[in-house]
């Protein structure tokens, strides 16, 4: 009994000492990448024991808000920050606000064609005129012609998006305004947009589920859901006018080919990229930190783990299905930490 | 009578027992029930308010029309809620509709058919069922219940297929199926509370119903039930309230497209899914904004149908006294 309580004593005074010297960070925001992201932090912790970083995976748009109103060290967003946010963090807060992408996420199409279990190869054209509710049969000319050998159903195409707003949603509607003039001007891009027609899916599993059940149908799932859990899905042409299998390679491919044209402040969409292998509906996610942090060793902290996270912490992504980012985006990083003092 | 006159023999007993009555029992008890009280209804108020400042922007812009239009459309910022209210009220109905026959019934043969003890485990199982988190409804909806309805629909349509209800194609997600699940989670209320509605019937009624001749079913359909009928008209107003503001369970299986269609087959979309689906995500100033002037409109559809509820329950409670 009285061991017990010595070795009680003796923790909470460890407890005490560790919670003393520690810095605590918070952050808040997406929650596409959130695995990643509490593995990076959990891993860096082992590092530097007295370093904590907390994350809240409370979405894209919590993470703009908290971070401008200051209740949080750092937000994460899957969307690239608006002119009126930059604005907005600029007045409320007196500094900058900088973004660094850290890993890419890929939405692909999905299916379920009864008899037809090859890979499907999708055009810009083809998805664009299903999601517009233009091309409705799976036996349409634009789909045969693109998937010789397949025998396609003369059957309704039934259509499914995500319901709630996401990420890849925002990546979805993003590649579809590139490629489809028409989709641009009735539907437009957003993590949440007005679908012409379609039935909604809860989540990723929403979605799939929805696809197992429904005959012929199509939808969009992130890519690292449909890794995990082997959903078979379609490869798409991308602006080479290759038909590219979404993976982590050609996801991280596209990024690098968009790199070239990279602006210094990582804003920047990289649907529909140019260059061989890319695959075409990508995104980076990014990070939300302050140009001016004005606690020391927070600044210190943050800087040092963005550091570690472009090194160490890309060797990481894969293991979790994340395509990590190509080594020109890793340089052009490195060198925008300078930015935060 | 002894209240009354229990201060008048304290009042000439000096400062110490005026002091010992300020803190006895009575006075501090009803201080405190009164703050539970008052604190529920400020809080209500505080959520009121809140609803209210933070839509000022979505009200100043859209103005009545919010409720009269059925565009959402977050890229272009144009909002309107009626698809929503369809939605949540429509499910809510269906929901009803299906629990109340089931709920009424079943409490009825709780209470006054089955033998105590089965009843009594009977009745633990179900409370336990209103203790399931909603999100396993929802997946059970998904993987059960939406297969089900796609072998049993097309049957249904064949011999119901002329009315509009039934009409159009049937995915498996539709307002239907968002309305069966519905059912299933609020029949657990419907059942629980009416049985003790029906329990607290007094036994002398059932005696002289069954002494002047009447059957076992008579004397509970004619004379247990319409005694209990306050207490189950609260019961269903309660499984209401649940169904009007459940949201992931119909996120999940009612198709989340907001447009009003007359088929119960065709997809909707309810305002409390609405709001858990877009908030988190939600960027610009008067996408929240419109969230939260959909709470409000929630909060008063709730309103609405508890007000008429109540209504309803006077009119036949004055009916039948």
């Amino acid at each position: 009994m009285k061991k017990t309580r010595m070795v009680f004593l003796a923790g909470m005074a460890m407890l005490a000492v560790a919670a003393s010297g520690e810095t605590l960070i918070n952050g808040a925001g997406a929650t596409f990448p959130y695995p990643i992201y509490s593995k990076w932090f959990n891993e860096y912790h082992k590092l530097h024991p007295d370093i904590q970083i907390n994350y809240q995976s409370r979405g894209s748009g919590a993470g703009v808000q908290q971070v401008t109103a200051g209740t949080v060290d750092f937000g994460a967003s899957d969307y690239t920050l608006t002119d009126t946010q930059i604005k907005e963090f600029a007045t409320k807060r007196g500094s900058e606000i900088l973004a660094f992408p850290t890993v890419l996420g890929a939405a692909v199409a999905a299916y379920n064609i009864p008899g037809v279990t090859t890979s499907l190869n999708f055009t810009p054209e083809a998805l664009a005129g299903i999601y517009l509710g233009k091309i409705t049969k799976w036996n349409d000319p634009e789909l045969v012609k693109n998937n010789p050998g397949v025998k396609l159903p003369n059957a309704d195409i039934v259509v499914i998006h995500r319901a709630e707003a996401s990420g890849t949603t925002f990546m979805w509607t993003d590649y579809l305004s590139k490629v489809s003039k028409e989709w641009e001007m009735k539907v437009g891009r957003g993590a949440s947009v007005n679908w012409p027609l379609g039935l909604g899916g809860q989540g990723s599993e929403g979605v799939t589920g929805q696809l197992k059940q429904t005959p012929n149908s199509i939808g969009y799932v992130e890519l690292t859901y449909v890794l995990q859990n082997k959903i078979p899905y379609g490869k798409v042409k991308n602006a080479a006018g290759e038909f590219v299998q979404a993976d982590l390679a050609s996801v991280t491919a596209a990024a690098a080919s968009a790199a070239k044209n990279m602006p210094d402040d990582f804003r920047v969409s990289i649907t529909n990229a140019p260059g061989k292998g890319a695959y075409p509906i990508s995104s980076f996610t990014w990070l939300l930190i302050p140009s001016k942090i004005s606690d020391p060793t927070k600044k210190k902290a943050l800087a040092d783990f963005l550091g570690w996270m472009l090194k160490d912490g890309q060797t990481m992504t894969t293991a979790l299905s994340y395509a990590p980012l190509p080594k020109e985006v890793v340089a052009k990083e490195t060198k925008a930490i300078a930015k935060i003092n | 009578m002894a209240t009354a006159t229990l201060p008048r023999a304290t009042r000439f007993s000096g400062r110490a027992s005026i002091l010992r009555r300020a803190f006895s029992g009575d006075s501090l008890a009803q201080a405190l029930v009164f703050l539970c009280a008052t604190g529920i209804l400020a809080l209500t108020a505080l959520l009121v308010w809140e609803l209210w400042t933070r839509s000022a922007l979505s009200r100043a812009t859209f103005g009545f029309d919010f409720l009269r239009t059925g565009t959402w459309d977050p890229v272009a910022g144009n909002f309107g809620a009626l698809p929503f209210i369809y939605g949540t009220v429509v499910t809510s109905a269906v929901g009803l509709f299906i629990a109340i026959p089931f709920g009424v019934g079943a409490a009825i043969f709780l209470a006054e058919l089955a033998p105590p003890k089965l009843s009594d485990a009977m009745t633990f199982l179900i409370e336990l069922l209103a203790a399931v988190p909603s999100v396993i409804f929802g997946l059970l909806g998904i993987f059960v219940l939406v297969p089900m309805l796609m072998k049993i629909v097309p049957g249904l349509k064949d011999a119901l297929g002329v009315l509009p209800i039934f009409s159009g194609p049937f995915y498996g997600v539709s307002l239907l199926s968002a309305g069966v699940v519905l059912s299933v989670m609020v029949a657990p209320y419907i059942i629980s509370v009416s049985r003790e509605v029906l329990l607290a019937v007094p036994r002398d009624m059932r005696e002289a119903a069954l002494a002047v001749g009447a059957t076992r079913w008579e004397t509970t359909w004619d004379i247990v039930v319409p005694h209990a009928r306050r207490g189950i008209m609260g019961s269903i107003f309660l499984a209401l309230a649940r169904a009007l503001g459940e949201t992931m369970a119909v996120t999940m299986v009612v198709g989340n497209t907001p447009k009003i269609a007359a088929s119960l087959l065709a997809p909707g979309y309810s305002i409390a899914a609405v709001i858990a689906n877009e908030f988190a995500e939600a960027t610009s100033d008067l996408h929240i904004s419109t969230l939260v002037e959909l709470g409000l409109v929630l909060f008063g559809i709730t309103i609405v149908l508890n007000g008429a509820a109540r209504l309803l329950i006077l009119a036949t409670g004055r009916k039948a006294g």
